[in-house]
């Protein structure tokens, strides 16, 4: 979070951290940055009653990470219904000799859509990944990586976004997807 | 690639955050932070600067040094470190390593090992940072690595104590025997003195990063040419 917040002020943007309903209707972007299992943060969002607002957002919306992994129908992580935005279902990397499960360090993202988010950046260049779950490709991927297999690395659907890396600790490229996103 | 930082007080915070905004910006993957003031037992430390590195950098930094406990894992990682790397409360306290992964999560958890080669065995040396109380544990690395992976670390940080500090090159047999047994990443540490030391141990142990500090703290390798090289010679990289 804090990583989160630090990167966004080298961008020079405002942001507030908030579970208020009237000031998420106010912003003109919204991030839900992930922390922790599927599991919690979907009983966090309903205990601030924040399901509904989040998967009726109109506004640019990125989720990072778990946030980016939440916006699926389901994780399996702990068998959790999660926001149903896109049709998927989140999976585990199982852990194989060359493959150490979490999925953590820098890899290349290859892009397969045109995408608002990702014009004018490089396309294969290497990103910060740190997990142990992953959203298989779907429709709404744009961004592929792999580890083991190939899995969605950026995902868009209308007004959301998804990374499943953290742009705030990917170097340059990261931040030039969040200032991708924060100019939508 | 992972470069080590070391740094003694307070006074110089400001020169060590320029040293890391560097090495950043010269296309460090990750950077290693050894806290030795946070070395001597109990003694509370001031960690802000942890915060004030969050602020500058942009890639992933671990912490080692003085961590001891929950708390002191929390706080270091509240204040914006990526990682916490433990070496020497760890042989005292192997349980922390089990109490921390199942609290922060493996992907957290570094544990740091110095290794000397004596006998023919390699053996598990503590309290390195401070020369007057390193000493001989009892442990065998061979053991101690499967340990540690059992009981949730996340990548291991071998220091091969025979080539530290004398640049010439990584210590691959021991490296290359470690990596065999875990499945965990394991980055080199110890002995890199030129380019191709970092490629023989890319090439030759399979290792997941090498760690380096006096080659880039003395500006004898640039961390943006050690990587066109590394490329260059067929080893993937960042660039």
């Amino acid at each position: 979070m804090a990583s989160l917040e630090f990167a966004l002020r080298r961008i020079d943007t405002d942001y507030q951290i908030t579970d208020d309903i009237d000031l998420i209707n106010k912003a003109s972007h919204i991030i839900l940055p992930g922390v922790g299992a599927a599991k919690n943060a979907m009983m966090r969002l309903n205990q601030c009653e924040l399901i509904n607002e989040i998967s009726n957002l109109k506004k640019p919306t990125l989720g990072i990470c778990l946030g980016m992994q939440i916006f699926m129908d389901a994780s399996m992580e702990d068998d959790t219904d999660c926001l149903g935005i896109i049709p998927n279902t989140c999976k585990p990397f199982k852990p194989e000799r060359d493959y150490p499960v979490p999925h953590m360090g820098w890899n290349r993202v290859h892009f397969t859509f045109d995408s608002m988010l990702t014009r004018n950046i490089k396309d294969s260049d290497y990103y910060y990944f740190v997990h142990s779950y992953y959203a298989p490709l779907c429709n709404e991927t744009i961004g592929v990586s792999k580890y083991q297999t190939e899995f969605s690395a950026i995902i868009e659907k209308d007004n959301f976004f998804g990374t499943q890396f953290h742009p705030e600790k990917s170097g340059l490229a990261g931040e030039k997807i969040l200032k991708s996103f924060v100019s939508l | 690639m992972v470069k080590g930082v070391q740094f003694r007080n307070h006074e110089v915070v400001g020169d060590i955050l320029q040293l890391a905004e560097r090495y950043s910006n010269e296309g460090a993957d990750e950077l290693v932070f050894y806290d030795i003031t946070a070395s001597p037992e109990d003694r509370t430390v001031d960690r802000s600067w942890i915060n004030r590195v969050a602020e500058k950098i942009n890639i992933p930094f671990c912490v080692a040094g003085g961590i001891r406990s929950i708390n002191d894992a929390e706080e270091v990682l509240n204040y914006g470190a990526d990682k916490i790397s433990i070496n020497t409360p760890a042989i005292h306290n192997p349980v922390l390593i089990d109490e921390l992964a199942k609290r922060f999560g493996t992907q957290c958890i570094v544990i740091g090992i110095d290794s000397y080669e004596d006998d023919d065995n390699y053996k598990v040396y503590s309290n390195t940072g401070d020369p007057s109380k390193t000493k001989e544990t009892g442990k065998i690395v061979n053991d101690w690595v499967n340990e540690v992976q059992e009981r949730g670390a996340g990548e291991i940080v071998l220091n091969c104590m025979n080539q530290d500090g004398v640049r010439n090159g990584y210590d691959i047999e021991q490296l290359k025997l470690m990596r065999s047994n875990i499945n965990i990443p394991l980055i080199a540490s110890g002995g890199a003195g030129d380019l191709d030391h970092f490629v023989d141990v890319f090439r030759a142990s399979d290792v997941s990063g090498a760690l380096a500090a006096t080659v880039f703290h003395k500006s004898i390798i640039n961390i943006d040419e050690l990587k066109k090289y590394l490329r260059k010679n067929e080893i993937e990289v960042r660039l």
